[in-house]
């Protein structure tokens, strides 16, 4: 698998788009920083961009390598090679290729501010690690559809459809039920709802290490509450781990049962 | 050896294969013919465990393919549509797929001597034309010695240089006393390189034995009336 990983991953490296994200957050984070001035607010922008972008792009990604990949994968198959050691290797290649567009991208323009002599640096490390778990979330689900679907325009349209439901109609839904069902209690029901979405999930982590919770309400109260203390910092992250494991998982065992 | 025992596949409600049974010895070329759609390619792709089989049972030299991949290092497959990955240049390419393959001796060098293609090795795949991204393809085939070749349309695209270079390839490994499997829709090479035919139709074996006695089973004096009035008997 490592194999396979090294070359999807150097393959994608050489590739222009990877280029263009790399320099996308390069461009973002040199912009926020010494246009704006202030860390906190770089961050938060930094983090509104993220959550949307992150995911948009780890499904698009996803599905059009795997797509743009087919023949090539033929080849591997017929290669003595296990087969989950060639998706998951791509897999992994392609995540991993983006998150470090993401890290290095953003990282860059923070370290020549100054990040490490500031307090803002576990603010910004939490922001680069969700980041890169929406990208390993997002490629990981896009696979799953592209392995799902022979048809291209089909593929592309349920990625899309799910990066809109999770990152747009989701919350949408959820602001629906809770202002439908105001009269009953809803802690439990809204730190169910987002821990069960990793878009709102990423949000509400970073939204609490920034000590802005209090902008949040009752609400965050409530979230400060749980996700403030260090049960709920593990039983987010696990479930954060739990939703790149899930997916990964079905990659593998359709992979196993698909003919080409 | 490749022994394949009722072997079945559909996809959706498509049956492509319906019970094969085929046995196929050492040594020889064996070129497996068939109208488009009689389950040429998914026959190859079985064999290969790229296609799951419904039913039935293939093994290579007594060894059962299923939940095995180590097999495939003693088959080389030369796939129908030549495409790789375009960021990539020709040489890394070679080198990735013996990196995958972990062999020893490589004899890419005499291929890419070959098929001329040293002007190529550090051009990048995107850019090929069709016909180099084919010998490309065939050095990537053959390049490794192992007993079983398996070639799905391999003359696609090639010049007519090219061609008759092939062929002699094919001739010559051959002579090693390898196994080759062909898939091929011009007539006039299969009659050339082939030792034996099977024709598929329909999914199933309609016909496996040589050329000549595919001349006498039909009644017709040359090989391509021969493959005809099958098809039009069938069709009709």
């Amino acid at each position: 698998m490592l194999k396979i990983l090294k070359y999807s991953f150097y393959d994608l490296m050489r590739s222009r788009w990877s280029y263009v994200y790399f320099l996308f957050y390069l461009l973002l984070g040199v912009v926020l920083l010494f246009l704006n001035n202030d860390l906190s607010k770089a961050v938060i922008t930094l983090m509104n961009v993220i959550i949307i972008l992150v995911p948009l792009i780890g499904t698009i990604f996803g599905v059009m390598y795997y797509y743009n990949s087919r023949e090539f994968t033929e080849l591997l198959l017929a290669q003595p090679v296990k087969r989950s050691s060639i998706f998951l290797g791509q897999y992994f290649g392609v995540a991993t290729s983006l998150s470090m567009s993401l890290v290095i991208g953003l990282g860059l323009p923070f370290i020549f501010y100054g990040i490490f002599n500031s307090n803002a640096i576990w603010d910004f490390s939490l922001l680069l690690v969700t980041g890169a778990f929406l990208t390993f979330i997002f490629t990981a689900l896009a696979f799953v559809i592209a392995l799902c679907n022979e048809n291209r325009i089909k593929g592309f349209g349920y990625a899309i459809l799910l990066w809109l439901f999770m990152a747009v109609i989701y919350d949408g839904l959820f602001l629906m039920s809770l202002l439908y069902f105001e009269d009953y209690p809803l802690d439990k029901f809204s730190l169910l709802a987002t821990m069960l979405n990793p878009v709102d999930l990423s949000r509400v982590l970073i939204l609490l290490k920034l000590d802005i919770s209090a902008l949040l309400g009752y609400t965050g109260a409530v979230f400060q509450k749980f996700f403030g203390t260090d049960f709920g910092l593990v039983l987010s992250s696990a479930m954060l781990v739990i939703w790149v494991a899930v997916p990964t998982f079905f990659i593998w065992r359709i992979a196993k049962r698909k003919d080409f | 050896m490749i022994e394949v025992k009722d072997l079945y596949k559909k996809f959706g409600k498509n049956e492509v294969l319906q019970g094969i049974d085929l046995s196929i010895k050492d040594g020889g070329i064996f070129s497996i013919l068939g109208p488009n759609g009689s389950g040429k390619t998914t026959l190859i792709k079985c064999i290969l465990g790229m296609v799951l089989p419904d039913g039935g049972v293939i093994s290579i030299n007594g060894e059962s393919l299923k939940n095995n991949f180590k097999y495939r290092n003693e088959i080389d497959y030369l796939p129908q549509i030549a495409n790789f990955p375009g960021n990539l240049k020709v040489s890394e390419l070679i080198a990735m797929i013996k990196d995958l393959r972990a062999a020893k001796t490589t004899k890419d060098e005499e291929l890419i001597e070959m098929f001329k293609l040293q002007p190529f090795l550090n051009k990048k795949l995107a850019n090929l034309s069709g016909g180099t991204k084919q010998k490309v393809n065939l050095v990537l085939a053959f390049m490794f010695d192992s007993p079983l070749v398996i070639l799905d349309e391999p003359t696609n695209g090639l010049d007519p240089i090219s061609h008759l270079r092939l062929k002699n390839l094919i001739n010559s490994e051959k002579e090693k006393g390898k196994t080759i499997l062909i898939t091929s829709h011009i007539l006039s090479f299969v009659e050339e390189v082939s030792d034996e035919i099977v024709f598929l139709l329909e999914g199933k074996i309609y016909f496996k034995g040589s050329i000549s006695e595919l001349k006498t089973k039909t009644g017709q004096p040359d090989f391509e009336h021969a493959i005809a009035s099958i098809l039009s008997d069938s069709y009709a």
